[in-house]
């Protein structure tokens, strides 16, 4: 049955029908200069948030066969400011602070000395190229346990001989595949790869994963989330 | 299936125009909420792929195409991310409405693509791009435009498969996997986006050739002196 109305009505019918379309329109807040930061922030920040809920200790990233690694002079080195830092190896400690039994300087044989794990693992750039490396070192989870650290602390913070800094939640710090990496492909690392120790952390992008590592924080408030982060990238960005 | 319709009196001619309820409100607010976010997915996707232009290896790098920034947003990766990992929300939110709403409402039996439609849709074709007779039109959609229609929102199904691939490969590794791995997944993301594109740039020039009642038609919901009989 087809109903009859007159033309006056149909208009005011549509009217209203096009109205309810207006909260279309709060999109709109995204074009004004002042609302687009924090919007785009909040975007941002809710990311994170469902990155963190989607993360798994228990999910490990794939792994590889030696023959789907990356050639070592085909890994590339990324870096923001110089290639060397011009780290001394002689007398080069981690220096380790923040919620830890066990403050002070630790030396690269007292890090060795914990179990050692190698992996062939995705490194996954922000850029969006992504390449296969090996990778050896302890888990940082072992190194957290060595320090005494307070596993109920939310960051594990670094620094670096180049200024760079970085931030790990302590579910990604505590998980497996988390190594305080000192070598690749079986051999130490080179000063370009961030000799004498870096972060290989295969369920991170590679910003997270810091070189040239000079100082190591476990601590319950995120004060810097990193280089790149206080840029305007991901925080959290686990993969 | 049934289709609310009204039969329009002027009150100074008496003139009658029938007008068909074609679009409910949930699909109408998806679509154009959908568009907007299409358009920033589409314009940050671009930005973040100038960071790397290529699906080939970094070490040595060959760019498949140096996209122009002027046609990009977010200005630089780090930007584009915000607007892209903002937007994909609403994307994605847009997209399992709409879904939701069409199975839960019926309202998808008068664009689903189905196997009776098949036989339909080469005479469309013939009609728009061979200058055939012009199929009569029985329905909201004919059977080209419910191909269409379906194949955009499989499109958009893929494009955010194959996102969460791309952005947690390890949490949804199975995902990765299912594409062949990240590497990948990421050309298929840019695949899809150009073949959304395809879609978009079709629409578009049907909205403009089928006129201004058609398009009016996503805005209010209600198309005067459709060129089909509602039943």
């Amino acid at each position: 049955m087809t109903s009859r109305i007159d033309n006056r009505k149909f208009k005011s019918i549509t009217r209203r029908e096009l109205l309810k379309l207006t909260p279309v329109l709060a999109l709109g807040a995204f074009a004004v200069p002042q609302l687009q930061k924090p919007l785009l922030k909040g975007g941002l920040r809710f990311s994170d948030w469902a990155s963190a809920k989607l993360f798994s200790g228990e999910h490990l990233a794939p792994t590889f066969a030696e023959s789907h690694v990356t050639p070592f002079d085909k890994f590339p080195i990324n870096d923001y400011d110089v290639d060397d830092p011009g780290v001394d190896f002689d007398t080069w400690t981690l220096k380790v602070t923040g919620a830890v039994q066990k403050p002070g300087d630790y030396t690269l044989a007292q890090i060795q000395a914990l179990p050692k794990f190698t992996q062939n693992t995705r490194h996954v750039c922000v850029e969006g190229w992504d390449v296969i490396g090996r990778f050896g070192g302890v888990r940082l989870a072992d190194f957290l346990n060595m320090i005494g650290a307070d596993l109920t602390a939310g960051f594990v913070t670094v620094n670096c001989a180049d200024d760079y800094y970085e931030s790990l939640d302590m579910a990604t710090a505590v998980h497996p595949q988390t190594l305080l990496c000192y070598e690749m492909y079986d051999r130490p690392l080179t000063r370009e790869h961030g000799a004498p120790l870096r972060l290989n952390i295969p369920t991170k992008i590679g910003y997270k994963q810091a070189k040239y590592l000079t100082r190591l924080k476990v601590s319950h408030v995120l004060e810097k989330a990193g280089y790149w982060e206080d840029q305007g990238y991901s925080e959290f960005y686990g993969l | 299936m049934a289709t609310r319709a009204v039969a329009i009196e002027d009150v100074k001619t008496g003139e009658v125009t029938e007008a068909v309820y074609e679009h409910p409100f949930v699909v109408r607010l998806c679509h154009w909420v959908n568009a907007v976010a299409l358009f920033v997915m589409v314009g940050s996707g671009l930005q973040i792929f100038r960071a790397f232009p290529s699906f080939g290896a970094k070490i040595p790098q060959k760019d498949l195409l140096n996209w122009p920034k002027a046609f990009a947003i977010g200005g630089w990766l780090g930007g584009a991310l915000q607007w892209h990992l903002t937007f994909m929300w609403i994307y994605l939110g847009t997209g399992l409405l709409y879904v939701c709403y069409e199975i839960f409402s019926g309202n998808y039996k008068q664009m689903l693509f189905v196997r009776r439609d098949i036989r339909g849709v080469w005479p469309m074709v013939r009609h728009y791009f061979f200058f055939g007779p012009k199929p009569p039109a029985r329905e909201v959609y004919n059977p080209l435009q419910r191909q269409a229609y379906t194949a955009a929102i499989g499109l958009g199904v893929l494009s955010v498969l194959t996102g969460f691939a791309i952005w947690k490969p390890v949490q949804f590794s199975w995902l990765a996997w299912m594409m062949g791995g990240f590497h990948l997944a990421r050309l298929w993301h840019f695949v899809i986006m150009w073949a959304m594109l395809a879609f978009v740039f079709g629409h578009l020039v049907m909205v403009v050739l089928h006129g201004w009642n058609n398009f009016v038609s996503m805005l209010t919901g209600w198309k005067k002196d459709p060129q089909y009989r509602s039943e």
